[in-house]
């Protein structure tokens, strides 16, 4: 089959339109530059009154709203995709497992995310020095601290200065008011000496500029808003940039198959497969930019592999795919007697996901685990969907009273128990390890023909102890709130509840930055140290991941490393 | 099995009868067909979301029309109607239940359906010699009384079969009624709709024994405010 060759030659090639090629396209364009951005999944705009999910009603799904293999956080996320993607498989290394949670379209996995929107601290840009695991990233919060403060500005993000030390300040929108049990969650936490603060999320809660609106508290920022009040970087960065100075072109349905080099080894554009017509085709440009999630990055890089890169682009060190690392997870539910026999009759729905939240408040030279973790909070009246209604009056045995039956005693149990289950979710910090990685199956590829991902990743004890830690704390916040712990609380046998490593997808560390050419796959503006023209600006460079969620620092990087690109074209350097 | 593929063959079979049966004698005008259980494609939905459905909504319903008569009824007997509340039926739980059946790929789930109806007709006929839909309520409702109540101390792998049967039943009818509007108005729940949301209502927090910290209501949002633009001093103090 012939390749089908553009003449164009761009001045940067973005692969992917999440949250860092989302920012790198916007700022490129912004500089006047010609960007292709080429992105495996179809296009999405949720302002689309027929492509949006908001506003649905759960009987406009034949399913109800339930999740399915294809969209496992139910009918009306947003995120196209999931763990496991018909004719794109990925393996595992045997006894050890990786979720590996995809979404190809424009936007990419920003779509779906809680919008979490935390700052690194200080602390977290130089794991070593505290504790000794893991390795200090080459930059430290001043390094981004500026670029916070542009993202926060661009983008909107609601929370408050409180003047903590690794939960830095920012340029925050006033946070909307706790709901009923986020207060008793408040007076619960208070009780076991946990702080508690209005959380940080991307919403806004207040108007930044006449491109978006301002959010009308549907609380289902999973489901892409169609005023775009909430972040995700196909409404808020790339159709900005396409009305911006530069000139854009946007490739969906293409699947990057590797980058191309020259006789020198340096980056000569793309290959891509078109998902529409199954055909090869070639882009060319002066910059490669990397952006297709921590893990697809380091894939594309693997399987480019020439004369002058036979291990792979970007590779002489052998670091690609290693160090590849999620947060940790775990989670408990409590049955709140005292919110029983609510009043339905107000909205409060509130933004998507909580109102408030417990950054990380131990003292980890105390404890047997070096990192830590945030807590977020849900509960609340939700609107109905698959799933209202099972096991409608198991609360019945807290009084002594029959579960199960039938008849109308099950509609007053259904009003009597509704918006009474609180829950707690941690999510924390596990340590990179060179040994969690992952590399090229040899021996599967996909239905477009490109050699798939096999993972390697075990937790540690580490994170097993931090999961013990976090289920303490579930069940002293639940008891002290009132409340009745629902399940039963994992021990050692399962891990003390922590997830299967990928299952937070918040994978990051893949290609790694670090100033040794030899440890680190990029330099500390995310270059590859082998080749000046090829950046990667998604997770793959964290050096560590924090006890926070990892969107506003891929922001903030790739913003910071789209300025590097734009000097250097700029000087002719690249 | 992968019913994805066996119904697929269904359906390509369907197809190429239908070709048969329309296509063959020139001049002759084809019968009108429209298929009641067709998938309308939604742009919300991807492609191969589509295409799942059309294969699950015109394959063959799960329920033959022996198993949707009793499981009607069954379904009314857990959210009957009455002068107050709409039932079961009204919302057409039955249907909800047969497309589920189909599409959550759970061989358990479907095996666990069938053989529960089959075991009530048992029940039924072995104490009053007539399958259940043609017992007395009484007699449906005394079955029901053996099978309705459970400890939820005992994990569900060491209840009997047919109250695993009854609760995953009484489980899909609660979901399926429930998020129908019928349901929804019953529950009352006031949201999916655009909002201003400022703090849960006073009569509300006084119900529950809770009450706002002054201090912290001072940093959240003023709505009367929201539409004015955003502005920071430098050290990020929101000026508007």
């Amino acid at each position: 089959m012939q390749i089908i060759e553009n003449a164009k030659v761009y001045d940067a090639i973005i692969v992917g339109s999440g949250a860092g090629g989302g920012m790198a396209t916007k700022v490129l364009a912004d500089a006047g530059l010609n960007i292709a951005v080429v992105e495996a999944g179809p296009f999405f705009d949720p302002a689309d009154p027929e492509q949006k999910t908001q506003l649905r009603w759960p009987y406009e799904s034949e399913r109800r709203g339930a999740g399915t293999r294809y969209r496992p956080f139910g009918d009306y996320d947003a995120a196209y995709g999931g763990w496991d993607i018909e004719g794109e498989p990925y393996t595992h290394v045997e006894g050890t497992k990786f979720n590996w949670f995809r979404s190809h379209m424009l936007g990419g996995r920003t779509n779906h995310w809680g919008r979490i929107s935390l700052r690194f601290g200080p602390k977290d840009f130089k794991g070593k020095d505290r504790d000794g695991y893991g390795d200090n990233w080459p930059i430290g919060y001043d390094d981004v601290k500026p670029y916070y403060d542009k993202v926060d500005k661009l983008i909107g993000v609601f929370g408050t200065n409180e003047g903590l030390p690794n939960d830095p300040d920012g340029f925050f929108l006033p946070p909307p008011k706790p709901r009923l049990h986020e207060l008793f969650y408040i007076n619960g936490a208070k009780k076991s000496g946990v702080p508690v603060y209005p959380s940080r999320m991307s919403m806004l809660t207040k108007r930044i500029n006449n491109e978006r609106g301002v959010c009308f508290y549907c609380g289902q920022c999973a489901r892409a808003c169609q005023v775009y009040a909430d972040f995700s970087a196909g409404t808020c960065l790339i159709f900005p940039a396409q009305k911006s100075r530069g000139q854009v072109d946007l490739f969906v349905n293409s699947v990057v198959r590797e980058v191309t080099t020259d006789e020198e080894g340096r980056a000569t554009g793309v290959s891509y497969i078109s998902k529409d017509d199954r055909k090869e085709y070639k882009l060319k440009g002066k910059t490669v930019i990397l952006a297709a999630s921590a893990c697809s990055s380091a894939r594309i890089l693997m399987n480019s592999k020439s004369k002058q890169h036979p291990n792979g682009l970007g590779n002489s060190s052998d670091v690609v795919g290693k160090y590849l690392h999620d947060s940790t997870g775990a989670d408990r539910a409590a049955f709140i007697p005292d919110l029983m026999n609510r009043k339905v009759a107000y909205n409060e729905d509130g933004v998507g996901g909580m109102h408030i939240y417990s950054p990380w408040w131990g003292d980890n030279s105390k404890l047997d685990f070096p990192r830590g973790y945030h807590l977020e909070i849900w509960g609340g009246m939700g609107m109905p969907s698959y799933g209202t209604g099972f096991n409608v009056n198991d609360f019945n045995k807290f009084f002594g009273t029959k579960a199960g039956g039938y008849g109308d005693i099950l509609r007053s149990d259904l009003k009597k128990y509704y918006g009474a289950v609180v829950g707690i979710s941690a999510r924390g910090e596990s340590i990179a390890r060179k040994d969690n990685y992952c590399e090229i199956d040899p021996n599967v590829v996909d239905e477009w023909g490109i050699p798939v991902l096999r993972f390697h990743y075990k937790w540690s004890d580490l994170e097993r102890n931090q999961a013990k830690h976090a289920h303490d704390t579930f069940e002293e916040i639940l008891t002290n709130m009132g409340g009745e712990l629902m399940g039963d609380k994992p021990g050692k046998d399962r891990d003390y509840g922590l997830h299967t490593p990928g299952a937070i997808i918040h994978e990051v560390g893949t290609t790694r930055m670090g100033d040794n050419p030899k440890t680190s796959v990029t330099n500390k503006y995310q270059q590859l140290h082998d080749v000046d023209n090829v950046f990667v600006v998604d997770a793959g460079v964290f050096t560590s991941q924090a006890d926070k969620n990892c969107t506003w620092t891929i922001l903030a990087l790739s913003w910071r490393a789209s300025d590097y690109v734009i000097e250097q074209l700029k000087k002719q350097n690249i | 099995m992968d019913r994805r593929k066996s119904l697929k063959a269904i359906a390509l079979g369907s197809v190429a009868t239908g070709l048969a049966a329309h296509g063959c004698k020139p001049g002759e005008e084809k019968p009108e067909v429209t298929d009641v259980n067709a998938h309308e494609p939604v742009k919300w939905r991807t492609d191969y979301e589509n295409k799942i459905l059309t294969e699950i909504k015109e394959g063959e319903d799960f329920f033959n029309e022996h198993q949707r008569e009793t499981m009607v009824l069954l379904c009314d007997l857990i959210l009957p109607s009455s002068e107050q509340y709409k039932g079961a039926s009204d919302a057409d739980v039955v249907s909800f239940i047969d497309f589920m059946a189909r599409d959550t790929e759970s061989e358990k789930m479907q095996t666990d359906l069938k053989g529960g109806l089959m075991w009530l007709d048992h029940k039924c006929n072995t104490e009053n010699e007539l399958v259940f839909k043609d017992a007395t309520i009484e007699q449906q409702k005394a079955i029901l009384d053996e099978i309705a109540y459970y400890d939820p101390n005992t994990p569900d792998s060491e209840r009997p079969f047919e109250v695993n049967f009854f609760s995953m039943v009484r489980n899909l009818t609660m979901s399926g009624f429930y998020t129908t509007k019928l349901g929804i108005e019953e529950l009352g729940y006031k949201g999916n709709m655009p909002n201003v949301w400022d703090g849960v209502p006073q009569d509300v927090l006084d119900q529950h024994g809770v009450a706002y910290d002054p201090e912290w209501i001072a940093k959240c949002v003023d709505q009367s405010k929201r539409n004015i633009a955003a502005e920071w001093d430098d050290e990020g103090n929101l000026l508007t």
